[in-house]
């Protein structure tokens, strides 16, 4: 199933400018497994939105479609196909 | 041409101030690395040209180390992460609070402290760090307890004269000796009093030492900002003994030894450890030329009414000049600088976003 990942302005220069990211998994696959294969291809990206440990950072947020995967199963929610998955920074700071 | 240069690392982002002129004036250039908390910088000369280490932390995207090989111009990302807790240790880096350049004898060899408490080695000049396991399995880590910075390792020393004796610094966890590279560890705080813990008032170790600086005249000679007291060692660090007070302020963040001028050690003593500004709305730099038996205060260029200033741990420094050039940085963003061993100073920049490092060196 092709997955979709917008990428927040401030890490696009990491992945050549591209908003959007595409992703082909196998069904069923989970947030972490989308994780894993942005790894794959764009360490310097997946590494600040998970830390060395494979734990969210607190301050990012992940969504599918509408929904934050917090309020969901965390990064283990199931993907289903088409989904968009958005990487968004959360309105924290100072 | 040659040019000194001073990284500015602040809560925002990193500035860089730099002069051509012999130190008479510098020019602002930055921020670089926008928005991101900047607590350790590094200008490694060791090499044919000069590089530049930053360690820094975005509130969103996590802590990073760069590299720059041209004076600060630009700054290189690696791919993978260059400072990371292997798996098995359930531990993540959340800020890089010290980037140290071992000596000329391992040209390659850079220490990063981070928070929580561990030390990394790079072996090839910060492109990869390894975690320095010896330490981490240290039995009294579980013990340690973070300070109001958090957990952090801020303070890497390695010995001049043998690459294999290394001190590292610990808030709050105190000094911790290793002669075998990093291999073993002691803790090394005899002497130094924990009026802030129950018990024992020297215990081993949970001593909340903010800041450790070597004499550039013997190596055995260290002198240590304490939470509450100044120390000076002259074994190495493994007994410490308390240096004269300093009027009664012996609270303090950073201690800066004389890059030339044996037994001469600057601080910035601040009042307390509730108010943690300058006493008396008066801004002082404070000198030892005798390795603390006695000091002299330093006011000429500095604001001496009205000022409320804190400097922290790692926002005063030397170039390593001689005369030697001394920088210090405050909370409230004013960057202070003297270039000739503290005497007079001049405010090179003011309205920064609160500082949190400086450094600074003569690059080519």
């Amino acid at each position: 199933m092709e997955i979709s990942v917008r990428v927040p302005a401030a890490l696009r220069q990491m992945v050549g400018g591209r908003p959007v990211l595409a992703f082909d998994l196998v069904d069923g696959a989970t947030v972490d497994a989308l994780l894993d294969a942005v790894a794959a291809d764009h360490p310097a990206l997946e590494r600040r939105i998970r830390d060395e440990q494979g734990a969210l950072r607190h301050h990012v947020n992940v969504f599918v479609g509408d929904e934050d995967v917090r309020s969901l199963d965390g990064s283990g929610t199931v993907l289903q196909p088409d989904d968009e998955v958005s990487i968004v920074a959360a309105i924290s700071g100072g | 041409m040659t040019e000194t240069l001073v990284l500015v690392g602040t809560a925002k982002g990193l500035f860089s101030l730099r002069s051509t002129d012999g130190r008479r004036g510098f020019e602002l250039e930055g921020p670089a690395l926008v928005g991101e908390e900047v607590y350790a910088t590094c200008i490694d000369g060791r090499g044919a040209s000069t590089r530049l280490l930053a360690g820094s932390v975005s509130m969103h995207w996590g802590p990073i180390v760069r590299r720059s090989e041209d004076g600060g111009r630009s700054w290189i990302e690696e791919d993978e992460a260059t400072v990371a807790f292997p798996p098995g240790t359930e531990a993540s880096v959340a800020r890089i609070w010290q980037l140290t350049a071992a000596g000329a004898d391992q040209p390659d060899v850079v220490y990063a402290g981070v928070e929580p408490a561990a030390l990394f080695r790079s072996d090839d000049g910060g492109r990869r760090f390894s975690l320095v396991e010896g330490l981490w399995d240290h039995p009294h880590r579980p013990q340690w307890n973070p300070g109001g910075g958090g957990l952090c390792l801020h303070t890497v020393l390695v010995h001049p004269g043998d690459p294999d004796r290394l001190l590292v610094a610990i808030s709050a966890g105190g000094v911790y000796l290793s002669d075998d590279g990093g291999g073993s560890w002691r803790a090394s705080n005899a002497g130094i009093v924990a009026a802030f813990l129950p018990g024992a008032p020297i215990p081993e170790f949970g001593q909340c030492v903010h800041k450790v600086a070597r004499d550039v005249g013997d190596p055995e000679r260290l002198y240590l900002q304490h939470h509450d007291g100044i120390y000076r060692s002259d074994d190495g660090g493994a007994s410490w003994a308390p240096m004269a007070s300093i009027a009664g302020v012996d609270f303090g963040f950073p201690v800066v030894a004389h890059p030339t001028r044996p037994d001469t050690a600057y601080l910035f003593p601040l009042q307390g450890a509730e108010y943690r500004c300058n006493p008396d709305g008066r801004c002082v730099v404070w000198r030892t030329s005798d390795a603390g038996a006695s000091w002299s205060a330093l006011t000429d260029g500095l604001p001496q009414a009205d000022a409320h200033l804190t400097v922290l741990r790692d926002a005063f420094s030397t170039d390593g000049d001689d005369p030697a050039g001394l920088y210090f940085g405050t909370r409230s963003g004013e960057v202070y600088a003297s270039a000739d061993d503290g005497d007079s100073w001049q405010l090179l920049a003011a309205h920064l976003p609160p500082v949190l490092s400086v450094r600074a060196a003569r690059i080519a």
